[in-house]
């Protein structure tokens, strides 16, 4: 595929090195998630790797020509097929568990944030 | 994926907090050492490190022939190793050969020197049209190379990380190492620019 590249969108080239790591505190939490399961021998890494290459591969194949590339929603999606092979987590365990959060009092601060 | 997922249309924040939640009570992840592994690539692991190793090369023959010789040892002896950084291999930049990274099938990249790929390294239209067309894309980039110049698109695998050793820009044979480390960008160890002198 030929796409032009994000001049001055989120994947813009920056000119110098000042570019956050993360985003949203989300992706830091998929990002540290997948490298402290490895490191503890959960999966190893060329696991994970193949994992998120197939999820990257698969939205270059079928995604629309104007749908935004989000590298963590796959690097996620990919931690969640890693951890459903090795039977650690199943996609319905998160199901459920995210419905329980969808329970909580309206209001309350979800995101248990990376400072704690 | 984007098609059998309900999962993928739930917010991803509310996902990873599940996930997270699942995890810890399962005790597979220890919440304080995954925040240091956070906050260690959110302050401390970063082109700083590529700088100071290219600031030596420059200026310490034998160092540089060390670097291209084994680049994850000479790495290592400035101290800096570890995840995704088990085999560095450095190349050279010269008047008459460019190399260029990239990672084509997901976002392959030296984690202890450069610390994580900025956003543009790991989009697709990067990652497809920087090997097919190299020259148009660093044009695009700012970076201008004269049709002479041979240009090496180097594709990253868990197998080997690239780091680019940018050419020492003409006018600074008076720096120090220490001062010449600041003038290295991550994008000239990338590959998609030079280091201009000060």
């Amino acid at each position: 595929m030929t796409v032009p590249l994000d001049i001055d969108g989120p994947a813009a080239p920056p000119r110098s090195n000042g570019e956050l790591a993360f985003s949203e505190p989300w992706e830091s939490r998929a990002f540290g998630m997948a490298v402290s399961l490895s490191e503890a021998g959960a999966f190893t890494w060329p696991v994970f790797q193949a994992a998120l290459i197939a999820r990257i591969g698969a939205w270059e194949t079928t995604a629309a020509r104007n749908e935004p590339y989000d590298y963590y929603q796959l690097w996620l999606a990919a931690l969640e097929d890693v951890l459903a092979a090795v039977g650690a987590v199943s996609a319905g365990e998160i199901a459920a568990r995210v419905q329980a959060l969808e329970q909580r009092p309206h209001g309350h601060d979800h995101r248990d944030d990376h400072d704690h | 994926m984007t098609t059998s997922g309900s999962a993928e249309r739930i917010s991803p924040a509310l996902r990873t907090e599940a996930l997270e939640q699942l995890l810890t009570e399962r005790g597979l992840i220890d919440p304080t050492a995954m925040n240091e592994i956070i906050s260690d690539y959110e302050t401390n692991v970063g082109p700083l490190n590529g700088a100071k190793v290219v600031a030596k090369a420059w200026t310490d023959p034998q160092y540089r022939r060390r670097l291209l010789e084994d680049g994850t040892a000479a790495i290592k002896e400035l101290g800096f190793s570890g995840r995704q950084g088990e085999h560095i291999v450095a190349v050279e930049n010269t008047a008459t050969t460019h190399n260029v990274v990239v990672c084509t099938l997901c976002s392959c990249y030296p984690w202890p020197v450069l610390g994580l790929p900025p956003s543009w390294y790991k989009d697709p239209a990067y990652r497809s049209r920087i090997v097919r067309e190299p020259r148009t894309v660093l044009a695009e980039m700012g970076l201008e190379l004269a049709d002479e110049v041979q240009i090496i698109v180097r594709d990253s695998t868990s197998e080997v990380r690239w780091l680019v050793l940018p050419e020492r820009p003409a006018g600074t044979e008076h720096l120090s190492e220490k001062d010449l480390v600041p003038l290295v960008t991550r994008d000239a160890m990338v590959g998609v620019a030079k280091v201009e002198a000060p």
